[in-house]
Formats: C-alpha cells, structure tokens, sequence
C-alpha cells in the first residue's frame, strides 16, 4: 500500500482535496452570485427599472443552486465537476454583476439611459420577447439563406477552377477582380437593381460568404497531392470519380477554413444589409433602438446577436469535426 | 466474382499476363530543354515472371513504371500487355508506389475497396475486400484511419488495395525503400508468397540488389539517364531462397560490378 502511495503520491490526496474543493468552489461561487442578488435586492434603485425584484430572486436561484451542486458532488458528480470547472468565471461573474449593480442602478456612477443594469437588460426580454424573436428569426433567415446560397455558389465555382483550365481561364479573373471587393461598397448598386431589399440583402451575404470559400476551395482541389490521381486511375476511377473521390475529400480541409471565414464576412454583410435595407432583423433592431435611446434593448439585441454568431460558427466545427474525423491537429473553436 | 485460390506450391499460371515493351524512348520537358529518360527500352516479360529493375538513382525505371501503369504514354516505341497496346490506366495493371498514398479520408477498409467501388462491383466484392486485408494481416486495423497506422502497415494496406483487383501485372516501385529494415526484410517474404500463390507478372523497381536477387526471377539492370539496357540474367534459384546462398552473394557482386561499385565489393 505504501508503495502504491509512493508511485501516486497525488492520487488518493487528490481525490480527497477534490470533494472539499468542490464544495469550497461552490459555496464561493454561490456566495458571488447571493452578493448579486443583495446588491440588487437590498437597496432602492435610482431609476425606474420594473424587473429588479424578479432579477434579485433569479441570480439569487443560480446562487444557491451553485452551492447546492458543489455540496452534493458526492451524489451528482458531474454537477460538481461542472461547478469546480466553471467556479472561478462563476466567481468573477457574480463580482462583476454586484459591481454593474451598484455603478449603473444604486450610485449613479454609470449615465443613464447608455449603461442600464443587469434588471433593464432583463426588462426588455420579459416584455419584448415577441418582437424580439421576429427580428432574430428574420437575422436568423437573412444568414442563413444568404450562406447557403453563397457557400453552394462558391465551391461549385472553386472546384471548377480547381479541375478545369478553361473554366479558371474564365472565372479565375472575374472571382480575382470582383471577390476582394467589400460586398458593402455595392450597396448603392444592389438596392436598385433587385426587385426587393430582401432580395439584394440575399445577394450582399452571399457575395460577402462566396468569396472565401470559392478561393479557398479552389486552392485545396488545385494542390491535392498528384499522386493520390495516379493512385485512383491505376485503381480505375474515371475522371467524374477523380472529383467526387480525391479532389473533393482532399479539399474538404481547405473547404471549412473558407466557410469559417465566410461565416464572418456574412455577419458583417448581414448588419450591413439590415442597417441600411431591410426593415427587420437584429441589426434593424438595434439601429431602431437607438433612435429611441432605449440602451437597453441595444445591449439586449447585442447579446443575442453574439449567440447568434457564436452559434452558427460552432454548428459550422460541429459539422466539421464530423466530416474530418479523420484529421490530425484539428483547429479548435 | 471470382474467388481467391490459394496454391502456395504451384504458381497459377493462367492469372499473369505478358508484357511487352518495344524500342521505348521517353522525354521530358524542363524549361525548354528535353531530358532524356529512356532511350529505345526493349524488354519481353513472360506470364508470371517476376522481373526486378535495378539502376543508378534517377536513371528513368519509375519512368518506365509509369508508361507500364499507362498514367503516361511513351514519346516513341510501343507497350503491350497480353498482345494488347496500352493506351491508359487500367486495373489489371495495378501499381504500389515507394509512398502508400492511402486516401487520408477513408479508412483501411474503404482505401482496399477503392477498386472494386470504381467498377462498380463493391456490393459482390465486399468479402473478397475483407479477405485481401486478412491476407495482409491487418483485419483488426479495418476501420482505422491511416494516420493511426504504421509505415509498414500503410505500406501492406498499398499492397491489399493492389491486390484487391486480382491484377495480372503487379507494378511495385521501390515499395519497400521507406520501411525500417526488419519489416523490410518480412515484407520481402510476403511478396514473394503472395506472387507465389497468385501467380501474377510482378515488376520491381529497387535500389537494393539483394531485395532484387532475393525476389525476382529475372533481373535487368540499367544504365545511368538515358536509361538503356545493360545486363539482363535470371536469377535460377528455387524458393523460398535463403538470404545466405552463397550463389546470391556471387550474383550480387555480379551486379554490383555491372552497376559500377565492383571497387568497393
């Protein structure tokens, strides 16, 4: 046994200090969150926020959950795990909401209307949520069709100009003219020339998503190692089989870097497009807001653009770690 | 489909096919210049030979391989497999290169079925797949990707995938050159048995004289680029051969003097 010991020094330590400091983690975390809830709760608030009691009971929920998990670590380990893991931005969070709590609703340090608290943010979700929704579901549509067309667009054309010389002879100098173009600095051309703003939006984003994947398509179909060709012709693979089998699958890697970077440059052509066209969506939402100087709904729409964002770029490594499974040293996200 | 009959005593003579090579030249274009690579090659292979390429580094026998594949045709001169010319890549002519080059995509077992899939016969085909990776003993490593595999398990992959095809001329370019020297040495052996049970023409390109004179039934041996034909003998001894014969320790300086290294044997 004491040989055990002396090879593992740490581990049956270890397993000890984890409980105690799960449980250490999640009181702390808990207690953070609890000062957020007091700092809300305990004091009157400067303006006129409708939401302040129901914010101080649900930080103070999350507060005494977090203790609860960390305490019941024995029992429900992965809860605990989850607490340890996340305890110290759990702490900072619950810092940095009792710190905005004071400086924006009970001190006055923070002006108003530009910097709400925590319970303005909140408002605006329990009395807005159903135009809130429209404008995200509209964003959510505009991107959505937008990349797709684009990105199909794209590596139809990157895998042409990869594999054909007469199509590279053609479309390589167009894609090298118009494809560094902000799709943005179109505007004034676009919004005339297609029927509806919704249509010319459509267009903006798939330029802005085409662009990228059509290069960096049609550099991986243009660099696939020759010998993987020799390879599949020995083998008998005719030459439709040398674009499905080899050039493709050896692009795929190529392929995901441009719809990451093409994810990127819709969200920019999709703000664009509602600042300036469209009359719905999360950006037309957030320009709206600001006319009214109603911040918070900016901050509120500016959160769940981020998800938004965050979210379609995830999916996108979620759909790639699928395909490229086979992959070494993948980036991460 | 057609099933795989082992007979490890006999070759089956039927499965091999000849080849023939006619007053083949071939030349490259570099920056305006013409390399020459191979100047009037002539060589006839009898079914089920197996013939062993041996030259100085870069001398055109990988050239001379490609032509054989079909990946290329040659400037000047003819190749004719079974009195048929070669005009493309097909697979009764399957080649295993110096690198793997297994599909990165696709697993073990996928890369092997590769052949089949192009012709469209992979639904019959799928036990013969599964028997051709057992042959080269990696029926565990069927669903692994090759990055998971060894270099000497990549390289029998190559092998399976060649094999797969039931090909009557097996084109083997410097396959074992990257592979540390033991599984060279076993890797060797199972070539030997495997155009041993089959039965198919092999032709070998290597830099290793004992690998040459330990495999082939015939060796030819080059000249520097232009690569032309300087000697070509047979090697007359039964298998499996010994590795310590003295008869291949006599070939092999035999060979070592026609390639111009007598000095140092």
């Amino acid at each position: 046994m004491s040989d055990v010991t002396a090879l593992h020094p740490g581990d049956t330590g270890l397993s000890v200090a984890t409980g105690r400091t799960e449980a250490l983690t999640g009181i702390a975390a808990g207690l953070a969150w609890l000062l957020a809830a007091v700092a809300a709760a305990a004091f009157d608030d400067l303006g006129d926020w409708l939401e302040t009691q129901n914010y101080a009971i649900g930080v103070g929920v999350f507060g005494l959950s977090f203790i609860v998990l960390g305490l019941t670590g024995r029992w429900f380990p992965r809860g605990a795990a989850w607490v340890t893991r996340a305890g110290p931005w759990l702490i900072a969070l619950g810092l940095v909401l009792t710190l905005w709590q004071l400086a924006a609703a009970k001190l006055g340090w923070l002006p108003q209307p530009f910097f709400p608290p925590p319970q303005g943010i909140l408002e605006v979700y329990t009395f807005e949520y159903e135009e809130l929704a429209s404008h995200f579901l509209a964003s959510f549509r505009l991107l959505a069709v937008g990349f797709v067309i684009g990105t199909i667009a794209g590596f139809l054309v990157g895998v042409s100009i990869g594999w054909s010389h007469k199509a590279g002879y053609w479309v390589h100098p167009v894609l090298r003219f118009i494809g560094p173009l902000p799709a943005t600095s179109l505007l004034p051309i676009v919004f005339f020339a297609f029927p509806s703003s919704w249509s010319a939006s459509i267009f903006l984003i798939a330029l802005a998503a085409g662009f990228p994947v059509a290069v960096l398509t049609w550099s991986g179909v243009a660099n696939v190692n020759t010998a993987y060709y020799d390879v599949a012709r020995t083998l008998g693979v005719k030459p439709l089989g040398l674009i499905f089998k080899v050039a493709i699958p050896a692009a795929l890697p190529n392929v995901f870097i441009g719809l990451f970077m093409a994810l990127g440059a819709a969200f920019s052509a999709l703000m664009v497009a509602e600042l300036v066209g469209v009359k719905a969506g999360i950006g037309f939402y957030i320009q709206w807001s600001q006319g009214w100087a109603s911040y918070a709904n900016v901050y509120a729409a500016l959160i769940l653009l981020a998800l938004l964002c965050s979210g379609s770029i995830t999916l996108l490594f979620r759909i790639r770690d699928r395909l490229l499974s086979w992959q070494k040293g993948l980036v991460k996200w | 489909m057609v099933a795989v009959e082992l007979r490890p005593e006999q070759p089956a003579a039927s499965a091999g096919a000849s080849l023939d090579i006619e007053n083949v030249s071939h030349a490259f274009d570099l920056d305006g210049s013409v390399l020459r690579v191979l100047d009037s090659v002539s060589l006839n292979v009898e079914p089920g030979e197996f013939v062993a390429l041996l030259g100085p580094s870069g001398c055109g026998k990988s050239t001379l391989l490609r032509l054989i594949a079909g990946l290329e045709p040659p400037r000047a001169g003819q190749l004719r497999e079974n009195g048929q010319p070669i005009t493309g890549p097909h697979p009764s002519r399957v080649v295993v290169f110096q690198d793997p080059t297994l599909f990165p995509w696709r697993t073990v077992w996928n890369n092997v079925a590769l052949g089949p899939e192009a012709q469209g016969s992979l639904k019959q085909q799928r036990e013969r797949v599964d028997a051709t990776i057992d042959l080269v003993g990696l029926s565990q490593f069927a669903k692994a990707y090759p990055h998971q595999l060894s270099g000497g398990m990549a390289q029998r992959v190559a092998l399976a995938r060649a094999l797969v095809n039931d090909p009557e001329i097996l084109i083997l370019d410097e396959p074992l050159g990257k592979l540390d020297s033991l599984t060279r040495l076993t890797m060797q052996s199972e070539i030997v048995s495997l155009w041993r049970s089959k039965g198919f023409t092999s032709i070998l390109v290597t830099h290793d004289v004992e690998e040459a004179l330990f495999l082939a039934t015939r060796v030819v041996i080059f000249s520097e680029r232009p690569a032309r034909i300087k000697a070509d003998f047979r090697v007359d001894l039964p298998y499996p051969r010994h590795r310590g014969d003295p008869r291949l320790a006599e070939l092999r300086r035999e060979s070592l003097a026609l390639l111009g290294l007598a000095a140092s044997w």
